[in-house]
């Protein structure tokens, strides 16, 4: 087992959580001093920094959400002077105003670590080609790769993300060792391969560490087995610092998350009270050494359990269930909740059919329709209506049993569902509520 | 026996126009076509000039295509032709999963293609009965 830093990463965890109490109330008293924004949140609710005594006083302190980030646009939640800012990063903005997030010298630095770990764990070195498909610029993905990739002295091609018949060429011709991308990215990149006649096991490509949306196992095993390489993933959001927030060691078994930089917390999203380890909610951190933008019990709307057992692999840090859906991807049909990610393990558990796919929701009268749109590849297409249309009854029962709704299924020509170069759409909501 | 080109088409505006297209670009003649439907979908089936090269150039397009096999059967261009034929089928117990008519004759006869579960066994039975049905070659050429 290779760590980037052994002394962090593997930590016994009393000293850890000595680390992380100290760096909490850090945190707090910037916070406090210097964002006015979370001063007023915390008078409103009666916290003082000093109320912060144990690691268990961090419940008292109130949550922020995007709400926060957009009302205090553009950089209203910066606890620095704009000098001592050295890079903007800000999300695409399409739900509404979008979120800016700032970072120091210091910031980047500790960005670039948390990569270093990740690509360790995948067994990335100095050795390695690294080539970052990610997009560059103000989504946090294609930079925060890029540096921690430069970080261990790995050679980094940076493509970005789109043009992907030339990534191929370049992944070809540079040997690419590690691929940085969205998973259904790499899905795509395997499509366009065998479109230009080039076998996947003919690449040096060994491992991929995919992120930025949420994948099932089944869509891993997937990649791995059409692409021939080990496929990682990691968790972020450009709020709290970008990629790299929780990275999967080679067990595989939960991503361990940067506990020397974040305190984890899980909540249910409707009473917002902490749940105990191993409960399912939504995922709530506090990072602990971030200088621009501090980020105090941010509620990330995705969900997850934690587990904080010592991992196989020695590393002490706790460990998130890859992510089962973000709170705000899921749609409530019915009453009852259906992500997108449930569609996608009962597509890929029928023999021949991709995990390409849409959900159209719309409310035909006053009941909701689902419709899930699914591709139909060359392995499943017949001749016969009949072989047909019962591929679309048994697609469309397995998903009833999955998603306990009726769902209607449409089978549509192969190719047609919008391939994603960067985050995949997966739901079109029609209702007018 | 003979290759059928079978195409997956969603209802949708201009898809066979499309396909057809395609085709007549790559200069293969459409000589029997079929289409089933449903709501959502519908198969185009069809017997072309070349198959091997229309299955290429359909893919190139991004249809989803497969290669069927068929059998196209002469019959005999008279009132009760066809009814013969079948009857002879269902003595047999021979299943027929559809079957479309073929644009052009051959000598006197008019042909229908004939998709059947158990090909191997219809050929066995046409030839022990006498019906006769054309070898992809000639089929192609009409």
């Amino acid at each position: 087992m290779t760590y980037w830093d052994k002394e962090k990463e593997c930590m016994p965890r009393e000293q850890l959580q000595k680390l992380q109490l100290r760096r909490l109330q850090e945190t707090v008293y910037r916070a406090y001093a210097f964002v006015p924004a979370y001063k007023e949140k915390m008078d409103q609710v009666g916290v003082k920094p000093e109320d912060i005594k144990r690691i268990e006083d961090i419940s008292k302190l109130p949550f922020t959400t995007k709400q926060d980030l957009r009302d205090n646009y553009p950089f209203g939640l910066f606890a620095v002077p704009m000098s001592d800012v050295v890079r903007i990063h800000s999300s695409s903005g399409t739900t509404g105003k979008p979120t800016v997030v700032g970072y120091t010298d210091k910031d980047i630095d500790t960005w670039s670590e948390l990569l270093a770990r990740a690509l360790y764990c995948s067994g990335a070195s100095k050795h390695s080609v690294v080539q970052v498909s990610y997009g560059y610029g103000l989504f946090t993905g294609g930079l925060g790769a890029h540096y921690g990739a430069e970080k261990i002295g790995a050679s980094v091609i940076p493509t970005s993300g789109g043009n992907t018949h030339r990534q191929i060429m370049l992944m070809q011709d540079f040997e690419t060792t590690e691929l940085m991308c969205t998973p259904s990215y790499a899905l795509f990149m395997y499509e366009v391969m065998r479109e230009m006649g080039i076998n996947p096991s003919e690449l040096k490509l060994r491992a991929g560490i995919f992120g930025a949306e949420p994948w099932s196992e089944n869509m891993r095993r997937e990649i791995e087995t059409k692409l021939g390489i080990d496929a990682y993933d990691i968790y972020g959001l450009s709020e709290i610092i970008g990629p790299g927030v929780a990275i999967e060691c080679n067990k595989k078994a939960g991503l361990h998350i940067g506990e020397d930089h974040f305190i984890p917390e899980i909540i249910d999203p409707e009473t917002c009270e902490v749940l105990p380890e191993g409960e399912a909610g939504e995922l709530v951190l506090t990072t602990i050494t971030k200088e621009a933008l501090p980020m105090i019990r941010y509620r990330t709307r995705d969900l997850t359990t934690l587990n904080m057992e010592r991992c196989e692999c020695g590393r002490t840090h706790a460990r998130m269930a890859k992510v089962l859906g973000r709170s705000d991807d899921m749609v409530i049909i019915r009453g009852v909740n259906v992500f997108p990610s449930m569609v996608e393990s009962v597509l890929l558990n029928i023999p021949g059919v991709e995990p390409h796919y849409l959900l159209v929701v719309d409310r035909k009268g006053n009941l909701d329709e689902l419709e899930v749109h699914v591709e139909v590849s060359e392995q499943v297409f017949s001749d016969e209506v009949r072989k047909m249309e019962s591929l679309g009854l048994q697609i469309g029962k397995e998903l009833e049993s999955a998603l306990g709704i009726a769902v209607r299924v449409r089978l549509v020509e192969h190719k047609t569902i919008e391939r994603s170069e960067g985050k995949a759409k997966r739901v079109i909501d029609k209702r007018n509520i | 026996m003979a290759k059928q080109i079978s195409v997956f088409l969603e209802n949708k505006v201009g898809r066979l126009a499309h396909v057809t297209r395609v085709l007549g670009e790559a200069g293969i003649n459409i000589r029997a076509l079929s289409i089933a439907d449903t709501s959502d979908f519908g198969i185009l089936r069809i017997i072309v000039s070349d198959p091997a090269k229309a299955y290429q150039v359909l893919k190139d397009a991004r249809f989803t295509v497969s290669e069927t096999e068929v059998i196209a059967v002469q019959v005999p261009d008279s009132p009760g032709g066809l009814a013969s034929v079948l009857e002879q089928m269902t003595e047999q117990e021979l299943s027929i999963e559809y079957l479309y008519a073929f644009l052009g004759t051959k000598g006197d006869d008019a042909l229908v293609i004939f998709k059947v579960e158990d090909i191997s066994r219809a050929r066995k039975i046409f030839n022990e009965k006498g019906i006769k049905f054309l070898d992809e070659n000639t089929l192609y050429k009409l």
